[in-house]
């Protein structure tokens, strides 16, 4: 996303001058910027991730600065730990972008909160009226009685989820009195940085690969990132159940293919009903809707009265690569897009 | 309904064998009589009939979900199963009762005679009463498109371990026409007398695809080679002056072969013959193509009857003399068949098969090759000392088909598909070439590894050109080998011609759509298949 009145961009997908980035995941915080302007715990994230480098500028919620005369605040997203919808502000007219949110409060990414704007670019991942979530108490209520039947069964339980939020977000929530719990050497390595920026993030054990103890995992829980799936890393917890940690779970054959013996539907994007409240709770005029369903949500917005469209991003599987820019969609003033 | 609704989801959700008939035999130990009957004949697909189609499911869904039909249909087809989508759409339940599978089903049946209105008014009032998992599992009975992905193989394994019953035994009561409205679960499992059954049917003997050289099955002389035939695969049974005819799948169709009664004055009482009904005239059989004509119609006129004569090949005899005799070697059966036939008429309506002889197995790959001169798919073998065995074993039975017809053709349209591959386009259409025009001519979904799925999918969304509803049409590029079993003349299709079993070969990665083949090279292979060539 570019803003060409403050010759910055938000979330670029290559190197640029300036960038904005609403948050640490891969897809949205990418190597190769001049500058970085981004919540502290963002910039912890990004320490981890893309290297230390000097370029790295915080800002905390709430805090505003001015670029090329365009105000700009962070605003808490509730998607992951340092998670930020960005305010733009230029001559009276207010837009922010959504970047990755969710509405429910998952008790550590510091919860979302709707910001009045006219122009609210929202994602759309889950935009869909089938994807309903049910309150996170019920799934980590799921995911314990997972967890002790498996250990009766002799299982150890191997979770998999996002390494940086749906990880955090697993272990704040859990009964560490259960069993013991270990995690893969990415997520203890981003629990040590966020720890090192004042996060109250339990100290687990990481899986050690030398030690050789067959009996070590049996009533064990284990948060591993997907791209664990099928490898041999996996194969010292046998035998173990296997659970999925996403929204993608919602779908009898998402998590056929995914070969899980459980799936759990706990996702870090906002459900239709989140997606929609947020939009009202904005009292925006316009939606553009990127990330997911973003053609089919469009339309749904304009019927209930909003002039919402669709947007390409990088990103979505569905589209070709295309420079990413906002359209030139110009106010009557002309001024900003 | 609860218990059954997790049911089905504890089965959909292992691929382990052991796992599901461990979750139906716990079923059926627990779950009531009534339920326990028509989960069985679910399982077993007799499904009762559709009450409500599923264009009004769809509209009753989108009114009492609030949302726009088009944003349902949407969602369906990102879901690629209607009643999925139904569970995830529909608001949560307001009423508290819970009632039992037969309830519901026994509410469905009374439905027959009710109005539409009354109809959705039951649908909506059974939705509110239900969870997320009974309403899907509700939809599809009610739509008439229940199946679950357990065979009846693992439902016979269930309840043999349930109920400690060989599982042969449990095959042959579970047969023929059985009405869960009539028969109570003990008198269709439990019960020794097999009294009402007299048009019952046996499991057919199945044979699996020949997997080594033909040469390691051992010596040649304790094997028969016979014709694989390209008809209708049937039991012919006659008891108590009575004429059944079962498909292999397990339908009674004596009423489409109206020509075939005369076979109830020609063979004796208590005999069930096993063989292939087959398109016939002037001492030939006919392709495939000529059955098809009448399979499938419920009005039999004499023109089609005249167009498409019908005879029996009898390949096996199953019971004899009111006895059933598959416990005797294929050898003694086929004597006692050749017996019987032998002593019919000529003309009669069943005959005996042309015989292939050989002596060694060198000569059999020249005489499979002959195989569409005789109609026929290819060659079976059977072991001469084998028991006509229950379903699909190893080891006696092997089937050696021709190899498919095969053409090179391009994608040009992509849907997605359903189940394991909702979310994923799968379903494709392929095209021959017309001059600079490319001519649709078939679909087809199976054949590639999933991993070929998930890049020609993603290949798909990046090479769209338009999207109509679900499909979508995409740049003509990607190459595949199309393999069919048969091919015919169609009014219905652009191309005018119609494949049997189409399904892919290869992805021709080595190929670009200059290579494909044409529209008249179809016509050609028509011709040459029609002549048996």
């Amino acid at each position: 996303m570019y803003c060409s009145v403050g010759q910055f961009y938000i979330d670029p997908y290559k190197g640029v001058d300036k960038a904005i980035i609403s948050h640490g995941h891969g897809d949205h915080a990418r190597y190769g910027s001049k500058h970085y302007l981004a919540h502290p715990d963002t910039v912890a994230i990004m320490n981890v991730r893309l290297g230390k480098v000097n370029n790295y500028q915080g800002l905390e919620y709430d805090e505003e600065i001015n670029i090329n005369g365009v105000k700009i605040s962070l605003h808490p997203a509730g998607h992951i730990i340092g998670s930020s919808q960005v305010r733009l502000e230029y001559q009276g007219e207010v837009w922010v972008f959504g970047g990755d949110y969710k509405t429910e409060d998952d008790g550590i990414s510091q919860a979302f909160v709707p910001v009045p704007c006219h122009t609210f670019i929202s994602e759309c991942t889950f935009g869909l009226p089938i994807y309903n979530w049910k309150p996170q108490a019920e799934i980590f209520e799921d995911i314990h009685n997972w967890w002790l039947n498996n250990q009766q069964r002799g299982l150890a339980s191997v979770i998999l989820a996002y390494s940086l939020g749906k990880a955090q977000r697993i272990i704040h929530n859990l009964d560490l009195n259960t069993g013991p719990v270990y995690t893969h050497g990415s997520i203890y390595q981003l629990n040590k940085a966020l720890r090192e920026v004042g996060q109250n993030i339990p100290e687990l054990p990481k899986v050690d690969l030398s030690i050789k103890n067959k009996g070590l995992y049996r009533n064990a829980l284990i948060i591993a990132p997907p791209s664990s799936a099928g490898s041999p890393w996996l194969k010292r917890f046998s035998p173990f159940s296997l659970g999925v940690c996403s929204g993608w779970m919602a779908l009898r054959g998402s998590k056929r293919r995914q070969a899980a013996d459980k799936g759990f539907v706990l996702s870090d994007h906002a459900d239709w009903v989140g997606l929609n409240s947020a939009i009202a709770a904005t009292g925006c005029e316009r939606v553009i809707a990127t990330h997911g369903y973003t053609q089919i949500f469009a339309a749904w917005l304009r019927e209930k009265g909003y002039d919402a469209f669709a947007q390409k991003t990088l990103f979505e599987d569905e589209e070709q690569s295309k420079e990413e820019v906002l359209p030139n969609v110009e106010n009557e003033n002309g001024e900003v897009n | 309904m609860k218990d059954f609704a997790q049911l089905y989801y504890d089965l959909d959700q292992t691929n382990k064998t052991n796992d599901k008939v461990e979750i139906l035999k716990e079923y059926f130990l627990n779950a009531n009589e009534e339920d326990k009957k028509w989960a069985l004949a679910l399982f077993i697909g007799k499904r009762p009939k559709r009450i409500i189609s599923s264009t009004l499911l769809r509209e009753y869904a989108a009114e009492f979900s609030g949302i726009p039909l088009w944003l349902f249909e949407e969602s369906y087809s990102i879901v690629g199963d209607l009643s999925e989508t139904i569970s995830l759409l529909l608001p949560p339940p307001t009423q508290a009762e819970s009632y039992s599978l037969s309830y519901w089903i026994g509410l469905m049946q009374s439905m027959g005679k009710k109005s539409i209105d009354e109809r959705k008014e039951a649908m909506i009032q059974a939705w509110d009463t239900m969870n997320s998992q009974e309403r899907m599992v509700f939809s599809k009975i009610t739509s008439s498109t229940f199946r679950v992905g357990v065979s009846q193989n693992l439902v016979i394994r269930a309840l043999s371990q349930a109920y400690h019953i060989d599982g042969n035994v449990i095959a042959h009561r579970l047969m023929g026409n059985w009405n869960p409205n009539e028969i109570s679960f003990d008198e269709l499992i439990l019960s020794h007398n097999n009294k009402d059954l007299l048009s019952r049917p046996y499991p057919f003997c199945l044979a699996y695809p020949i997997e080594k050289q033909v040469n390691e099955l051992g010596q040649a002389t304790k094997w028969v080679a016979e014709w694989k035939w390209d008809g209708i695969r049937s039991q012919i049974i006659k008891r108590a002056g009575q004429l059944f005819i079962w498909s292999r799948g397990e339908e009674l169709i004596t009423d489409k072969f109206p020509e075939l009664q005369t076979l109830l004055n020609i063979i004796p009482d208590g005999t069930v013959i096993d063989g292939e009904i087959l398109p016939y005239s002037e001492g030939k059989v006919l392709t495939f193509n000529v059955l098809q004509t009448r399979i499938g119609r419920k009005n039999l006129n004499p023109k089609i009857l005249r167009e498409a004569p019908v005879i029996v090949y009898a390949y096996d005899l199953l019971e004899w003399d009111n006895e059933d005799i598959r416990g005797k070697t294929l050898a003694d059966r086929q004597a006692l068949l050749n017996t019987l036939v032998n002593g019919l008429d000529q003309n009669a309506q069943i005959q005996l098969p042309p015989s292939i002889y050989f002596n060694d197995w060198d000569e059999l790959p020249a005489i499979r090759t002959k195989s569409r001169a005789y109609m026929a798919e290819g060659l079976m073998l059977k072991r001469k000392e084998s028991i006509y065995q229950v379903g699909r074993k190893k080891g006696d039975w092997w089937k050696w088909k021709i190899d498919p017809l095969s053409i090179d053709a391009v994608m040009i349209y992509a849907q997605r598909g359903s189940g394991r591959r909702a979310n994923l386009y799968t379903d494709y259409t392929f095209a021959v070439k017309n001059g600079e025009e490319f001519v649709p001519f078939t679909k087809a979904y199976s054949g590639l590894t999933d991993k070929e799925i998930l890049e020609v999918d993603k290949w798909i969304k990046f090479h769209t050109k338009e999207k109509f509803g679900p499909v979508r049409t995409v740049d003509p590029q990607l190459v595949f080998e199309i393999g069919f079993e048969g091919i015919q003349k169609s009014s219905r299709h652009k191309s005018g011609i119609a494949l049997r079993f189409p399904r892919m070969l290869r992805w021709r990665t080595d190929k670009v759509v200059n290579d494909i083949n044409t529209l008249e090279d179809l016509q050609q292979m028509l011709a040459q298949y029609e002549k048996g060539l």
